[in-house]
């Protein structure tokens, strides 16, 4: 691997930047139902379906916490190596929006389920370590529309009251690259866990980019700006990069920045404010007289350590330690779980760095051009675990492999079968291999003769076209010695 | 403590309620009041009391996962001052 | 009941709402009157009362109709077989519009029913109508409703005390055989104390808070109200319950309190706080005390003086307390989803004017001390400390209760007040609940039992204070007392 170091700095006109970024990711808990109601929280219902009276705020209707949320919440907190916090606070953070119905969000202050944690990230600079401030549960909220009517705007609750899990790095992220890595990486640990789908598309998984920047070697933060709500991983480099140059040019002509909520405009590639400190919210946080403290039992924590999946880290680790790989090849192998999964499948009983090398450049080339996730594969892992297996047992030779595994991505058919039905099977007879070579030879005498009074190089010559006589099938090694022989 | 015509004005934004001058006015002496009564408890030196956090001395209790509401769309818009047949409707929001 | 005196009831129809609850459920399963000549007695008397202002909605129709199905069906397995039964209009109805007193909600419907109304149907009740009661349950002499201010059968210029001060009222008239309030800070006892009834506000998550329009969640408990301690019982054991749909309900054994009601209290030790003895208090207040304390001896109880340290910090915390929840509570009431919407240009305007609008002003004043406790910056200085002076005030009880078994105070620092006396002045209407509110910040569940008459024929009652969920032991402490007291209505109808 090339050395590589961290160069994302800005130039200014005066001075060279660094930025500094802290993300709260919002992360949806994967339940059925709601953190404080038993209605749904599927995606894409019709308006108002998934909506129960304590989701709509009706007067007298009281919130009851939903198990499963708390303890993928712990999980999480595992999963990020954090402190469980055995006592925790639901608190309400009070404002007014027309898609809040109570007035307030339910969600955690003082005292989160989830403390201090990290995250690792591999960098192509090396590894880097992301530090989590806390976890914490809170209720979504629901949705205006603002666009069909000219002089209304629609309220949809359905969304209303579904779990989050906030997730707030400190402000260790140094550019837009380090936040591609962290999403990607939070994202597959969660996914691992099963506490969050990490669908960006379907709104699981947000995230409020907090942007500064400071002269490189300055080791005051500067003021900073929060982005809301953004959507996707490109969003938020696009946004981080805009952002930060736009506090570079206010602070190099001597203004100062303001401490304020920002909007990104993805069609305009820029960030907009939304509000200012002034104008800020005052929440307001108390915590909710509705509901008591909450108080985890040690054993559950335990037993829900216990219950862990290996995770990506971990994985990698073993990855390298058992089957040889190098670190890239591993992480890329336990980058998705569903990856590892497959990779795991796979190599039950065959070679670790053929089934490596098929996966990570020929599988994920098929992929990459029918964009298709591993789970979409058209070849399952088990019919691939077959096709290597063939080769390094001699039935079929790499390049013959090569063609069968084109054959197989139509209907992820069986490799045995392909090779059976068009005789790919490998020529490793000796006696039907000598008569082709000596027919090869007889046929071309006079290269024998330069062969053998020195040109040597001549040798590939003599493979190649027994090769093809042999419509590729010849077991090439076999044809190297019987040639040797042969040729002497 | 006094709650000067000012601050009843910023509390009364934070809690959405519009007040006609008058009303500030008096509103501002009923504050004042209040809070010179509440403001008896600085009397008290509670530097070493540990504050109460719930009255009940349990831990929460939690429900299954499991999905038993919803699809009353009917009931929960029934009720609204202004609607259509799937959402609540509002006057334009402004970002 | 013997045979003869229920011929006589039966004979003078408009009499059975005289009767105690426990009577009318009794004669109603002897067969001695029927469901629907007991509904009819007390709409009678109902629709007569215009004057007194307890209802905001009538369901008398509709009852009358449940009375005439339930002498069909002759089903008397319920506790309150056949009786209906009106409420404070803080619990939410299925298909009948609950107000709180307020003009934000002055058109809204449930459609569901609250869980403590809900027990009460369950064992055979029935609704007769939703009582007046000050706005969301702020107030203490039931001025602050938007539906006008209730009268108190003593006098028609008198006050019924508050919140629940519409349920007072129709009880003490004969408008409901019983009802049930609400008490935050004295809401149902303050009442009861102004006009004559028991009112009993049980352990905090004794009785399930589902259903009901929420004031201040941490001290809101639901109660009944009634005619007399045995009545109490009987509708306490039918109203409270575990409900796994609020999370600080408490999930206890409920007692048979009826069966168990005794006046036997022999040995029992009841704690007489020095505290609760204050400033400007009128001499016969204290010796109703006085007389309360000798009830007890003579029934048999020992007393001893004890002392509530933090007593006259709890109205103050209270006042930081209460608001704060409520200016979160009554957040809900925007204008979007259900009740009054004013008309706004923008979606803040809309909700600032349905809000200046839809609330009174001590609903508003309570909002603001709410909202400026709670802002930025004063946090700690009033909300912690209140919740740091709330534990002092338990800590107080938890010690006390060490000694004794129950504690005797008088429920409220004057009888009933005239109506306008103390609207203009928010802190001096406060006191009405300082002997009523150091119970709601502790939890404990409190009762006040009439047990006499100041110099101008009012009603005056003394409170016993319990441990957690040892209503029982309060419930048969009134009974002594009651007994003693001799009590009996005494005010000429002026109403009718
Ligand atoms: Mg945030
Ligand atoms: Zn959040």
């Amino acid at each position: 691997m090339t050395e590589k170091k961290f160069d994302y700095f800005i130039n200014g006109e005066k001075d060279k930047w660094e930025v500094i970024i802290g993300l709260e990711v919002h992360a949806q808990v994967l339940s059925q139902s709601k953190l404080f109601s038993s209605s749904s929280t599927k995606f894409g219902s019709e308006p108002n379906t998934q909506v129960s009276l304590v989701d709509s705020g009706f007067p007298g209707m009281l919130p009851v916490i939903n198990q499963f949320c708390i303890e993928q919440s712990i999980k999480t907190g595992l999963g990020l190596k954090a402190k469980i916090n055995l006592n925790s606070v639901f608190d309400r953070k009070n404002y007014f929006y027309a898609d809040l119905p109570q007035g307030y969000q339910i969600s955690q202050y003082k005292n989160p389920i989830v403390g201090e944690g990290e995250v690792i990230l591999d960098m192509p600079y090396g590894t880097k370590k992301i530090g989590i401030e806390r976890l914490h549960l809170e209720q979504d909220a629901g949705k205006s529309i603002h666009d069909m009517d000219p002089e209304n705007s629609f309220v949809d609750l359905n969304r209303s009251g579904v779990a989050l899990m906030e997730i707030v790095s400190k402000p260790d992220l140094r550019s837009p690259q380090e936040v591609n890595f962290y999403i990607k990486k939070l994202r597959s640990i969660m996914r691992y866990l099963g506490t969050c789908d990490g669908n960006m598309q379907e709104g699981s998984l947000r995230a409020d980019v907090n942007v500064s920047v400071r002269t490189v070697g300055d080791k005051k933060f500067g003021t900073r700006c929060e982005i809301k709500n953004v959507n996707s991983i490109k969003f938020m480099e696009m946004a981080i990069e805009y952002e930060a140059n736009r506090q570079i040019q206010l602070l190099e002509s001597g203004k100062i920045i303001d401490q304020e909520t920002r909007l990104f405009d993805t069609k305009k590639n820029s960030t907009r404010s939304m509000r200012s400190k002034e104008d800020a919210h005052d929440y307001r946080y108390f915590p909710d007289p509705d509901l008591l403290p909450l108080n985890l039992d040690k054993d559950l924590i335990d037993k829900l350590k216990k219950e862990l999946p290996e995770l990506p880290d971990q994985k990698k680790e073993r990855f390298i330690k058992e089957h040889n790989l190098s670190s890239y090849e591993a992480n890329i192998l336990v980058s998705e779980k569903e990856i590892s999964d497959y990779y795991e499948e796979v190599i039950k009983g065959c070679d670790k760095k053929l089934a490596t090398n098929w996966i990570t450049v020929e599988l994920f080339a098929v992929l990459n051009k029918k964009n298709l996730s591993i789970k979409q594969s058209p070849i399952s892992a088990k019919n691939l675990s077959s096709l290597i297996k063939m080769i390094t047992s001699g039935k079929i030779s790499g390049k013959i492999a090569k063609d069968v595994f084109e054959k197989m991505q139509s209907d992820d058919k069986d490799p045995k079968q392909i090779v059976e039905k068009e005789g790919l099977l490998q020529q490793s007879d000796p006696k039907e291999l000598e008569k082709i070579i000596v027919a090869v030879i007889s046929k071309n005498q006079d290269k024998v003769a330069q062969y053998k009074s020195g040109k040597e190089k001549l040798f590939g010559y003599f493979v190649g076209e027994v090769m093809k006589a042999s419509k590729g099938k010849a077991n090439p090694q076999l044809v190297n010695e019987i040639l040797k022989n042969k040729l002497h | 403590m006094s709650i000067d015509k000012d601050t009843v004005k910023h509390i009364s934004k934070l809690a959405r309620i519009s007040l006609d001058e008058n009303k500030v006015e008096s509103l501002s002496k009923d504050l004042t009041s209040i809070m010179k009564f509440i403001e008896s408890l600085n009397k008290l030196n509670t530097d070493k009391t540990t504050p109460l956090t719930s009255i009940i001395n349990a831990s929460l209790k939690s429900r299954k996962d499991e999905v038993k509401d919803g699809k009353i769309r009917d009931q929960i818009l029934k009720n609204s001052p202004e609607k259509n047949d799937e959402f609540f409707v509002v006057p334009k929001v402004i970002e | 009941m013997n045979f003869l005196s229920s011929q006589r009831l039966l004979n003078k129809m408009s009499k059975i709402s005289e009767l105690s609850l426990t009577k009318i459920v009794n004669g109603i399963k002897k067969k001695d009157f029927s469901s629907e000549e007991v509904t009819k007695s007390f709409i009678d008397s109902s629709k007569k009362s215009k004057k007194l202002n307890t209802y905001i909605t009538e369901c008398f129709d509709e009852a009358l109709e449940i009375s005439k199905n339930f002498d069909k069906k002759k089903d008397y397995k319920g506790l309150l077989s056949g009786v209906p039964i009106a409420v404070k209009d803080l619990f939410c109805t299925k298909n009948v519009k609950t107000t709180a007193g307020s003009k934000i909600l002055h058109n809204f419907i449930p459609t569901y029913e609250s869980t403590v109304t809900s027990n009460l149907w369950s064992q055979g009740a029935f609704l007769l109508g939703k009582l007046n009661c000050d706005e969301f349950a702020m107030g203490s002499s039931n001025e602050t409703s938007f539906f006008g201010n209730v009268k108190n059968p003593y006098g028609e210029k008198l006050v019924p005390g508050g919140s629940s001060g519409g349920s007072a009222s129709a009880l003490a008239a004969g408008l409901t055989p019983a009802t049930i309030g609400t008490d935050t800070g004295g809401s149902i006892r303050q009442p009861a104390s102004f006009t004559g009834t028991v009112g009993l506000k049980p352990t905090y998550g004794r009785c399930s808070r589902w259903g009901i329009v929420a004031f201040a969640s941490s001290l809101d408990q639901a109660g009944p109200m009634t005619n007399s301690v045995e009545d109490s019982a009987l509708l306490l054991q039918a109203m409270s319950g575990y409900d796994s749909k609020d999370s600080t309900s408490v999930n206890k054994k409920i007692e048979n309190y009826s069966s168990n009601l005794t006046e036997k209290i022999k040995g029992l030790k009841i704690g007489i706080p020095k505290e609760y003895r204050v400033d400007k208090m009128p001499t016969e207040i204290d010796d109703l005390w006085k007389k309360g304390i000798e009830y007890l001896k003579d029934a048999g109880a020992i007393i001893k003086n004890i002392s509530l340290e933090h007593t006259m910090y709890a109205l103050p915390a209270y006042y930081i307390v209460a608001p704060a929840e409520a200016s979160s509570n009554l957040a809900r009431y925007d204008g979007v989803k259900y009740g009054h919407r004013a008309v706004g240009k923008n979606l803040i305007e809309m909700y600032e004017n349905t809000r200046s609008e839809g609330f009174g002003n001590e609903v508003k004043r309570r909002i603001l001390i709410g909202t400026y406790v709670l802002s930025s910056g004063y946090y700690d200085a009033y909300y912690l400390k209140a919740q740091k002076v709330r534990q002092l005030i338990k800590n107080d009880f938890d010690k006390a209760f060490k000694d004794v078994d129950a504690i005797l105070t008088p429920s409220t620092p004057s009888s009933a007040f005239k109506i306008g006396d103390k609207s203009d002045d928010p802190v001096s209407m406060y006191l009405n609940d300082i002997f009523t509110v150091p119970v709601n910040l502790s939890g404990l569940p409190a009762i006040s039992v009439p047990a006499g008459y100041d110099k101008n024929n009012l009603p005056l009652g003394l409170q016993l204070i319990g441990k957690a969920f040892d209503e029982q032991t309060i419930l048969n402490l009134s009974l002594a007392i009651e007994k003693r007291a001799n009590f009996k209505k005494n005010y000429s109808v002026w109403w009718t």
